[in-house]
């Protein structure tokens, strides 16, 4: 059935279409600090509520660990709480992500991807977000400036439904002040689509409860006598819930595709990636260039196929083994880095693949780092490189390869 | 009417059996905090004594709704409660945010600042045990000259307290008070009239802490009162700028102004077992300044 619907497109960059997302999402608090290159997005929500185009509570903090804490007793108050921040900000926050997750509150962040000094770099990485990979939050990478709207729309969905915060990763600069051109949904359809916010938690001095409590490691005994679970259960639950996000995910993006004609429903993106033998993977904005190598590698003939890593958390491990079980080599490209081991997804990517049939070589490459340009053909080099190294010992199996001048 | 042990509210907040101290000056302040809010508040706590009174899940003995919060974020946690009740549309309840001396005059400052700073609608009470109690008594900043702690184990703490009430009026707040355990119903009147107010209020209490300072259990109130009546605490309250002396500072500034020596207050202490003559005789010309101080400042003589 052909979907009716009405064009609203404007040409907006990342922090725009995150703000109208937030705004349409209508967010009840909304608590953020100033940091390149997020800034535009937190002045933008402040303008919303100071015009009164969005009912909600501006709070300016002093810093980022307190809008992280003001959005974590917000949300568990009862009300649909967002923030929005990069690098050091979101490093600063490091303790209140893991508190957001461990009391299971759905609060949506929009981190804009930035380097992490020493040195000073305000320009775009991934290592921001990725080194608060372990904190139990929902991680979505958007591509373009459109899936940065839609996919703040959906992680309140998502978030609310399954009780885990969700972080909605776009790169820096790339994204965030590169305007293009995003078809904004209508306020009733996202009505429709996003009810508003049931809390799972109650704060009422009529009923009292005591929140996040010392927590024994063992299940212990309540007043009423019934088994209580012990931290080490509460943690499994928590495990359990990004475990099974999956279907959710899925399912948000099935509905938003009913709702608003653009289907999320997958975990990651892939791109002439049924007859490849030779994939590409990488995340954010990074897969669009991907893409422009593939072209050129395929006028040469060789066939390549590329898959955009959308979902990093939950880490959709068989998908991505279904996605790659033709390819006999998967090249990774990572922009950020474990020091002393490799790139963050390609590591994933090898996870995900021990253990099955499928036993394609896998090659990682440190790209773009503190906002170093990534050229196509710099792509199409590493993944010649890549190629190469299956026949003779050009790379190091053990570590990734640096497309840098060292 | 004046607040007496007759008419006080009977009913509880704080239920038997806690997991405090035996003597602990926390449980009071808590208690009657919780009293002169007839318990209609949402209250934030930070790592503390005070989560050691909460209990361990899913039992605890506290009457009111609570978020335990990481240690230096409580300011910024009773900013969002108050901006989720606003949100909401819900009226009526206080928010209150109830935190140690480590989390409020050391890491939790920023947040209490930047709090008070944007004049948030809440109560936030700081319990003043003048160490970092909780873990075993470290040196904080409000840990006295001479005093030895798990971190200041020898020499004892070489630095004067930091003056937090001092430091939370300079943000012109509509309400700010010190109080002590050991003065009950000057803490209960000093909550209530808070509850009326409307902004940031601050109020510190002193807490004397048994096992940490090195006194016998059912001494308490003694070192409470003791602390009043040498002029080391000095009860008042700064409402709209205008400076009051309250309870037993006020009785003492109109029966002359006279008060008692330091001294048998340090040498009855364990904590200041190796506190020097020099270091007494400092804190005595302190007291003296600052008592001098606050008998100018008051407007109630």
């Amino acid at each position: 059935m052909a979907i009716q619907r009405k064009s609203n497109m404007l040409i907006i960059d990342g922090n725009q279409a995150a703000a109208i997302a937030a705004k349409m999402s209508r967010v009840q608090v909304v608590a953020a600090y100033p940091i390149t290159p997020q800034t535009p997005l937190t002045e933008q929500l402040s303008l919303f509520v100071e015009q009164g185009e969005l009912k909600a509570e501006y709070v300016a903090v002093e810093s980022e660990h307190s809008a992280m804490a003001v959005c974590t007793s917000a949300s568990i108050v009862g009300a649909r709480a967002f923030t929005a921040t990069s690098s050091h900000g979101l490093a600063y926050m490091h303790e209140m992500l893991h508190w957001a997750a461990g009391a299971r509150l759905p609060i949506v962040l929009a981190c804009v991807n930035r380097a992490i000094g020493a040195p000073w770099n305000v320009l775009n990485d991934q290592q921001d977000s990725i080194s608060q990979r372990d904190t139990g939050w929902i991680q979505i990478y958007c591509r373009n400036n459109q899936e940065i709207m839609d996919t703040i729309i959906q992680a309140y969905r998502i978030a609310e439904q399954v009780h885990v915060p969700v972080m909605v990763c776009y790169d820096g600069y790339i994204l965030s002040h590169t305007e293009m051109p995003v078809d904004v949904p209508e306020q009733a359809d996202v009505d429709r689509y996003l009810p508003p916010y049931k809390p799972h938690t109650s704060l009422d001095p009529a009923d009292p409860k005591n929140y996040n409590l010392v927590t024994l490691a063992n299940p212990r005994i309540g007043v009423d006598g019934k088994l209580c679970h012990g931290y080490m259960e509460l943690r499994y639950l928590l495990q359990e819930a990004l475990q099974n996000s999956r279907e959710t995910i899925l399912q948000a993006g099935r509905e938003f595709n009913d709702i608003f004609g653009r289907d999320y429903e997958h975990m990651f993106w892939e791109d002439r990636n049924d007859d490849a033998e030779i994939t590409i993977v990488a995340m954010g904005s990074l897969a669009m260039e991907a893409i422009v190598a593939a072209d050129m590698l395929r006028e040469e003939g060789i066939k390549v196929g590329v898959l955009g890593l959308r979902v990093f958390r939950p880490f959709p491990k068989s998908d991505v083994v279904q996605a790659l079980r033709k390819s006999k080599l998967i090249v990774v490209f990572d922009k950020n880095i474990s020091y002393g081991s490799e790139g963050a997804t390609c590591s994933e990517i090898k996870s995900a693949l021990y253990g099955t049939y499928i036993n394609a070589s896998v090659r990682n490459f440190i790209v773009g780092l503190g906002g170093r340009d990534i050229k196509a053909r710099e792509l199409v080099e590493a993944t010649k490189k890549a190629i190469a190294s299956l026949k003779e010992t050009v790379i190091n199996p053990d570590y990734p390869e640096w497309i840098c001048q060292i | 009417m004046k607040a007496n042990a007759v008419n006080l509210i009977e009913k509880e907040w704080i239920l038997p059996g806690n997991r405090t101290c035996p003597g602990c000056a926390l449980s009071l302040a808590y208690r009657h905090t919780l009293k002169a809010l007839e318990g209609q508040c949402i209250v934030t706590v930070p790592a503390s004594c005070a989560t050691v009174l909460h209990g361990m899940y899913p039992i605890t003995a506290v009457n009111v709704p609570c978020v335990n919060t990481p240690f230096a974020s409580t300011g910024a946690s009773a900013t969002g409660l108050v901006a989720g009740l606003k949100a909401l549309g819900r009226k009526g309840i206080t928010v209150l945010a109830f935190a140690g001396d480590g989390g409020t005059h050391d890491i939790g400052i920023q947040s209490l600042s930047g709090a008070a700073e944007r004049q948030i609608d809440f109560i936030y009470i700081c319990y003043d045990n003048e160490g970092y109690m909780n873990t075993g008594n470290q040196r904080s900043g409000s840990t006295p000259l001479g005093a030895v702690s798990g971190t200041t184990p020898v020499l004892g703490k070489q630095q004067y307290q930091k003056d937090m009430t001092a430091i939370m009026e300079a943000h012109g707040l509509p309400f700010v008070a010190t109080c002590s355990a050991s003065y009950p119903l000057d803490l209960y009147e000093k909550v209530k009239k808070a509850k009326t107010i409307e902004g940031t209020r601050f109020i510190h209490i002193h807490t004397p802490c048994p096992p940490g300072w090195i006194f016998p259990f059912s001494d308490t109130i003694k070192f409470g009162e003791m602390a009043v009546e040498t002029g080391l605490v000095v009860l008042y309250e700064v409402e709209d700028g205008i400076f009051r002396l309250t309870s037993a500072s006020e009785s003492i500034a109109r029966k002359g102004g006279n008060l008692q020596p330091v001294r048998e207050y340090f040498t009855s202490q364990g904590r200041f077992k190796t506190i020097t003559e020099e270091q007494i005789d400092e804190l005595q010309e302190w007291v003296n300044a600052r008592w001098k101080q606050c008998l100018h400042r008051a407007t109630n003589l």
